[in-house]
């Protein structure tokens, strides 16, 4: 997979740009730059229902990042934190070495151990009636998950309209 | 496996955002980054090598030839973890903007001088 | 020579807009109903559904969308999304004896009608997030300092 190695280097690459750079609007639209890799990357993994979420997402988060921080503060504050600085820096280096030492312990990518999937496969078409499996799994085999996941958006939300309360609805 | 390894220093840049930026923007971009490697991982851990995306066709059902597939469900795992994040988005920066017109800036250690 | 308009961008944006939105409305809503035929149903087409209206609402600005679509009204909307979750979890109760019963019948496979209660759940899913997101972005977006 040649291909999907240059495409996580591009997004690497697009994330330091995001970190490191000194305008706010450009450090934006390069983060939406790695979430479209991001995308392109999931198209090549055979993924196409998380390709089509993460595409529509990036934008929405783009334009709401925009309109509603950037316009506001356009500047980054330079002076550093040197303690920080030191500290997560020894930190990221020991969990990148234990990290190499560790990654051999997973089974080998591509060849992965199906346990609960062999049977999703296998009967998922007969038990629930849809073609499509992933739906299969998030509407019927899994349907507590999914529900977990609209009751903390739908959480979020009321979290967002509290928050901005007193002005919301004076005009 | 050199894969796996990208996808950690991924990780790794937006713990770094998260842990020395001073900007809230930059904090919430950090954590942006770190939620793109976890979905990037968790759905390289389901790939399976030649296999096809995990929808039947007409033809598929009713011959029953091979079901060489990729994992479905570190996918349906993911799906739900991508609109958690955007909900972790929205949140955030209705908090930096709280923040912001209270205190005037997007600086947390200005934030944390004027509490007193 | 044609005159700047008061609110929102100029007339190229306003007139491009004023051709795409009802298609991408409409995509959003053809990907919402096929969610258990093709792929991906709640989520995405809830996503593409708020981003016509906030597609609308930056080139023309604020008044004319909250016209059309108030912020009580879809406030309202995803609140009836969330209940209709709800509604058709604690049926399967009553008529199956556990959560999330699914007591259609499966239907024949590759129909618009089909696969039990699918379709319903990603209608449910659909209000909520499109309706919740077009709640927070206006209330984001077209925030207003108090002390100005």
């Amino acid at each position: 997979m040649f291909d999907l190695q240059i495409l996580i280097v591009f997004m690497i690459i697009c994330s330091v740009v995001a970190v490191e750079t000194k305008d706010l609007l450009s450090a934006v639209i390069s983060i939406g730059a790695t979430g479209l890799g991001l995308s392109v990357c999931f198209l090549l993994l055979q993924a196409p229902d998380l390709a089509i979420v993460q595409l529509v997402v990036e934008i929405l988060v783009l334009v709401i990042l925009i309109r509603g921080t950037v316009n506001r503060d356009g500047i980054d504050y330079r002076r550093r934190l040197w303690l920080p600085l030191i500290v997560s820096g020894v930190f990221i280096a020991l969990f990148l070495v234990c990290v190499y030492y560790l990654i051999n312990e997973l089974p080998r990518f591509s060849y992965p151990i199906m346990k609960i999937s062999k049977t999703y496969i296998a009967d998922g078409f007969k038990q629930t009636g849809t073609a499509n499996t992933v739906v299969a799994i998030l509407l019927n085999y899994r349907l507590f998950d999914t529900f977990a996941g609209v009751t903390v958006f739908f959480a979020s939300v009321i979290g967002v309209l509290t928050v901005m309360r007193k002005i919301g609805s004076k005009k | 496996m050199i894969e796996y390894f990208l996808c950690f220093v991924l990780f790794c840049i937006g713990l770094y955002a998260v842990a020395v930026k001073r900007n809230m923007i930059k904090i919430i971009i950090g954590l942006s980054i770190m939620g793109y490697a976890i979905n990037l991982f968790f759905t390289l851990i389901g790939y399976v090598h030649n296999a096809a995306y995990p929808i039947l066709s007409k033809v598929n059902i009713t011959q029953q030839t091979s079901l060489n597939m990729v994992d479905p469900l570190p996918q349906a795992l993911v799906l739900t973890a991508i609109v958690i994040g955007l909900a972790i988005t929205i949140i955030l920066v209705s908090i930096s903007i709280r923040l912001y017109e209270k205190y005037g800036t997007f600086d947390i250690t200005e934030i944390r001088k004027l509490k007193g | 020579m044609i005159e700047e308009p008061k609110t929102g961008m100029n007339i190229i944006v306003k007139t491009v807009t004023r051709l795409t939105t009802g298609l991408i409305l409409l995509f959003g809503i053809y990907i919402v109903f096929h969610g258990h035929i093709l792929s991906e149903g709640g989520f995405a087409g809830g996503v593409v559904i708020a981003l016509s209206f906030i597609h609308l609402m930056l080139a023309y600005g604020r008044e004319i969308v909250l016209k059309k679509m108030s912020e009580k009204v879809s406030e309202l909307l995803g609140n009836i999304g969330a209940v209709i979750f709800i509604i058709i979890a604690v049926l399967g109760l009553f008529t199956g004896g556990y959560l999330f019963f699914d007591f259609f019948g499966k239907g024949k496979p590759f129909n618009l009608f089909s696969a039990g209660l699918m379709p319903l759940y990603n209608i449910a899913i659909s209000l909520i997030v499109g309706a919740g997101l077009f709640t927070v972005f206006v209330t984001l977006v077209f925030f207003r300092s108090e002390k100005k």
